[in-house]
């Protein structure tokens, strides 16, 4: 009968627990000894059949025998199995002492295994285990958003620029910086380089007498004013030259200038419009 | 026409935080010089950092820690072949590392930071975005060198973001070699730390030119614990609780 059943479930017919890959066949039968669908591991076609389980730890050898077939019930017998690994291959081999040889064989094979296996578990329970926790989709997306308007809300490049300004101010960098004229002259200067720089006559007599009514009114005298305004006028050029070529090397004595476009383009726009000639000059001679 | 009015940023609009440091607090003030970062800011002791990874890095983190190492002076990356935090603390105490760097990743990305300052102190615990290695980073500079940086700790404004700016600080040596022109900043911006290593140059008075260099990545605090690394038994001080602190789009904790 053994016989008959395998001829209708194993190669014929349909067999529940039976999977077919491309190049082999598996039996997904809880009590089978190795796995693949043959006829001798079979446990459906073997009225005379064991096998090894293990149960939280501890490894039982389960038997199945002829006498006990129309009782299904008590069909499989269940033996405990000691933790002894030697003693409990013994054991196996007085249970199955006259048992067909590939049964054996294939048992003690499992059994190893098995053990193998709990040994592992054992082991790795005692490392760190990786806690794997679960990304929230909704909040991953909330967070990258808050923090994108974060970064925006933030300025970081004006936020660094101002808090080392502050820091200069504060003088905690000591005497490294000489910026030696103080702040004040030198928007002065630039104010008075602004106001002769522009070729409208009438500007600029409107700007220097501005600034001459204040000069004037501390000094009282006419003929300063017109020495000073003629050397205004002919030296302004070489004083803007001056500040050109200061102003250059100054930066580059610094060492490395790290924007240089911008850099130029952002110094008042004095030299742009005057002195088309002068500028090639200053270029060649820094460089 | 009637002046216009200032617009209302979720930064005016900020739910008032009764944690919030005010700079003449004494208290406050009595609290910082007698914690755990004491010994650093009386100059008694010298930053030695120890930066490692979880188990088994990625191309992208271990260069990401290199990287880390060269802006942090005084640091160096060791691998962590598996060993427990907890048996390497006292042997970093041992060996007088002040700090402590994990960097946690996640399929070849660094997503998580602790840091925990050694002698038994504080233990902090982000998470960490938007990570960018310097071959990433736009218009950079050439390599940072071996002066010591500056440190800017921005909008750090509450006695939770004042110990974690105090842990920051306490990463770099007290005196920077303004030689060198270095810059590491830490922005709090909305709970959210911004990090980013510059170069500057003061072309005027009034006007400083930065460049960045170095590596650029986002944190946000997870947890703050009283004591050293410890899962199960530390003592939290602060903890991110989703569902009690995420409900308001205007309070933050830092």
């Amino acid at each position: 009968s053994p016989q008959v059943v395998w001829d209708m479930l194993g190669n014929r017919q349909f067999c529940s627990y039976k999977i077919t890959t491309k190049t082999q066949n598996f039996c997904r039968n809880e009590y089978n000894l190795t796995g693949l669908c043959n006829r001798s591991s079979c446990p459906l076609a073997n009225s005379q059949y064991a096998t090894i389980r293990e149960e939280k730890g501890r490894c039982y050898l389960y038997m199945k025998t002829i006498e006990r077939a129309p009782f299904p019930r008590r069909l499989w017998e269940r033996v405990l199995l000691s933790k002894n690994y030697e003693k409990a291959l013994e054991e196996i081999d007085e249970n199955l002492i006259y048992w067909p040889r590939f049964i054996r064989h294939k048992c003690k094979q499992r059994f190893t295994k098995i053990t193998q296996y709990l040994i592992r578990i054992r082991k790795l329970t005692l490392k760190r285990q990786r806690k794997l926790v679960p990304l929230r989709r909704k909040i991953e997306r909330r967070e990258k958003r808050r923090e994108e308007k974060a970064l925006v809300a933030a300025q970081l490049d004006n936020a660094i620029e101002k808090e080392l300004l502050e820091r200069l101010k504060q003088d905690t960098y000591g005497d490294i910086y000489n910026f030696p004229i103080h702040a004040f002259d030198k928007a002065l200067q630039q104010q008075d380089a602004e106001s002769e720089s522009e070729s409208d006559a009438e500007k600029e007599e409107e700007d220097e007498d501005a600034d001459k009514r204040e000069f004037v009114e501390a000094d009282d005298s006419d003929l300063s004013d017109f020495e000073d305004m003629d050397k205004l006028e002919t030296s302004s050029e070489e004083e803007r030259e001056e500040e050109d070529e200061e102003k250059v090397s100054h930066s580059r004595s610094k060492g490395k200038t790290p924007l240089k476009g911008p850099a130029r383009r952002k110094r008042p726009y004095i030299e742009i419009e005057y002195e088309e000639e002068a500028e090639p000059a200053t270029k060649s001679k820094a460089a | 026409a009637p002046p216009k009015p200032v617009p209302k940023t979720i930064e005016n609009q900020r739910e008032y935080d009764e944690t919030t440091v005010d700079p003449n607090d004494e208290e406050v003030a009595f609290d910082e010089a007698t914690d755990e970062f004491a010994p650093y800011f009386n100059r008694q002791t010298v930053p030695k950092i120890l930066i490692t990874t979880s188990d088994r890095p990625r191309g992208r983190t271990v260069r990401f820690c290199e990287q880390l190492s060269t802006v942090i002076p005084n640091s160096h990356v060791y691998y962590r072949r598996g060993l427990a935090l907890k048996r390497i603390i006292p042997q970093c105490i041992a060996r007088d590392f002040t700090d402590l760097i994990v960097i946690n990743e996640d399929r070849n990305v660094p997503n998580g930071l602790v840091l925990s300052h050694l002698p038994d102190g504080p233990t902090a615990h982000f998470r960490m975005s938007s990570v960018r290695l310097r071959k990433e980073i736009k218009r950079r500079g050439k390599e940072p060198t071996e002066h010591t940086p500056e440190v800017i700790l921005n909008n750090f404004t509450t006695r939770l973001g004042h110990s974690i700016g105090r842990m920051f600080a306490s990463l770099f040596p007290h005196d920077p070699q303004f030689i060198g022109r270095q810059v590491a900043t830490f922005h709090n911006q909305r709970d959210y730390i911004f990090f980013r290593f510059h170069r500057y140059i003061f072309k005027s008075e009034k006007k400083v030119g930065i460049q960045e260099l170095g590596p650029r990545f986002t944190l946000k605090l997870r947890s703050l614990q009283k004591g050293t690394f410890d899962s199960k038994f530390g003592e939290y001080e602060w903890i991110h609780k989703r569902r009690e602190m995420d409900t308001s789009r205007r309070k933050f904790h830092l």
